[in-house]
């Protein structure tokens, strides 16, 4: 999709998607570059979430390849997954754990240090709330915990689904910031959302239609 | 929201520190998380352990106080209470991740997934293993166990509990993605215990005769050290499965 000459961070090939005997896409191929922001678009039940999983690792094509750089990720899965950062429908929040355990936790499992885990509660807003359980906090709330690691990360490539749910204006404004910024330093990211981009170019964003199909397989 | 002020460039990571991606880091990243939920969570430590006490207490008032059918029954009786008192706590160690997502962030950290099952797995043993073997003794005094039998009761759940926790989590990876994989997980796993609850029992029985049993032991702990170098492969594996 992009015509520069660079390696890309992440590509996929022929990617095919069957999800209850329903073929989803087939022959799916693009290469994402660093400084890519691609935005995977399609109606519910078109495959957003199933090709970011796929690309994440999480599940496995029905045919096709994902590459990072030159490698399948099936080859060099550590190296992968230390350049990866994937933040899927559910935020991995445990509600038994305080708003900054949470966050220390997910820091320290994908390897990033966690000794400022309160000034990247302030810039998701939770400043005041890292003393309390999830479980206390609001969905909106929830899931800042989880976004509050993308301030963090030095992995190259985001896939991100859904970021934006339960998010206020103010915050999903903050997070677009976040990715023009992510994408200038070499980065790439991949989401899936319904809402527009509004205060990223629109030249810097590339989109991947993904439609809906209606025929079974069995059909 | 305040954004950092950090506009280096990203490059593409192949090594880190030793002291970020260490295995023991990680083993104790994960079990201190286990242990702090279940201080919070008590239902998972005392339901098993309350199941434990009161099935064992009631055989006593169902067969009748009578010492010398209670000392021959007490082996199978205990063991057979540790082992169900298991299987009722082995859900929750994959289920409330899977449900909230960590487990997708786990199987995603760059950490080898042996390594955090492992933890998970020694978390769930230190949650429900080791307050089944504390009690034990005391409530082997209520089923008149042989004071002969004592040490090779503590020995045969020391090293019996943690297989039940080892190849119970395999059983629970493989139905984690299913809504109601409770009975297919009885199924799958009770085949897996009977080998240990043989060869306890039979170690128990053995030492009230005041005979040497350590050829039960020396099974027990085979099959000990071969699901916890093998274990932790097939549920990583099947973790995988689950979450495809």
């Amino acid at each position: 999709m992009s015509k520069d000459t660079s390696t890309p961070l992440i590509s996929a090939s022929n990617l095919t998607c069957i999800r209850e005997e329903r073929l989803l896409f087939d022959a799916l191929s693009f290469e994402v570059h660093p400084g890519n922001i691609v935005q995977v678009e399609g109606p519910n039940g078109s495959g957003k979430t199933s090709l970011l999983r796929i690309l994440s690792g999480l599940s496995q094509p029905y045919d096709g390849d994902v590459k990072f750089g030159d490698k399948k990720i099936s080859r060099c899965r550590e190296e992968f997954q230390q350049n990866l950062l994937y933040f899927g429908h559910l935020p991995g929040v445990k509600g038994e754990m305080t708003a900054e355990e949470n966050l220390e936790f997910n820091l320290a499992l994908h390897g990033n240090d966690t000794d400022k885990t309160l000034a990247y509660l302030a810039n998701v807003n939770l400043l005041g709330f890292e003393d309390s359980l999830a479980s206390h906090l609001s969905a909106g709330q929830h899931r800042r915990i989880a976004l509050a690691r993308l301030y963090q990360s030095n992995a190259p490539i985001w896939i991100l689904d859904e970021p934006f749910t339960a998010i206020d204006k103010q915050g999903v404004a903050s997070l677009e910031n976040l990715f023009s910024m992510h994408a200038a330093r070499g980065g790439c990211i991949i989401l899936t959302t319904h809402q527009d981009l509004i205060s990223i170019e629109s030249g810097n964003v590339k989109k991947i239609t993904l439609d809906y199909h209606y025929d079974s397989l069995l059909g | 929201m305040t954004l950092p002020a950090q506009s280096e460039q990203l490059p593409t990571q192949t090594t880190q520190t030793s002291a970020q991606l260490s295995y023991r880091h990680a083993f104790m990243l994960v079990l201190k998380r286990d242990l702090t939920i279940a201080m919070r969570h008590k239902d998972d430590i005392i339901n098993p352990l309350l199941f434990f006490v009161i099935v064992i207490t009631l055989f006593p008032l169902g067969i009748g106080p009578e010492a010398k059918t209670l000392s021959r029954i007490a082996p199978g009786i205990i063991w057979v209470a540790a082992l169900l008192a298991t299987l009722l706590s082995l859900d929750r160690l994959f289920k409330s991740d899977h449900l909230d997502g960590s487990l997708e962030q786990m199987l995603l950290s760059p950490h080898p997934i042996f390594i955090l099952v492992l933890a998970k797995i020694f978390a769930h043993w230190l949650i429900t293993g080791l307050p089944l073997i504390l009690i034990a003794p005391l409530l082997a005094v209520l089923l008149h166990l042989d004071k002969n039998s004592y040490t090779a009761l503590l020995l045969t759940l020391l090293l019996g509990t943690p297989v039940l926790s080892l190849l119970g989590a395999i059983g629970v990876a493989l139905t984690v993605g299913i809504k109601k994989g409770g009975v297919l997980l009885s199924l799958l796993i009770l085949p897996l215990y009977i080998p240990v609850l043989i060869f306890a029992t039979s170690a128990i029985d053995t030492a009230a005769l005041g005979l040497p049993y350590s050829g039960q032991l020396a099974i027990i702990a085979a099959l000990f050290f071969g699901s916890l170098t093998l274990a932790p492969f097939a549920v990583g594996a099947a973790l995988k499965v689950s979450t495809n």
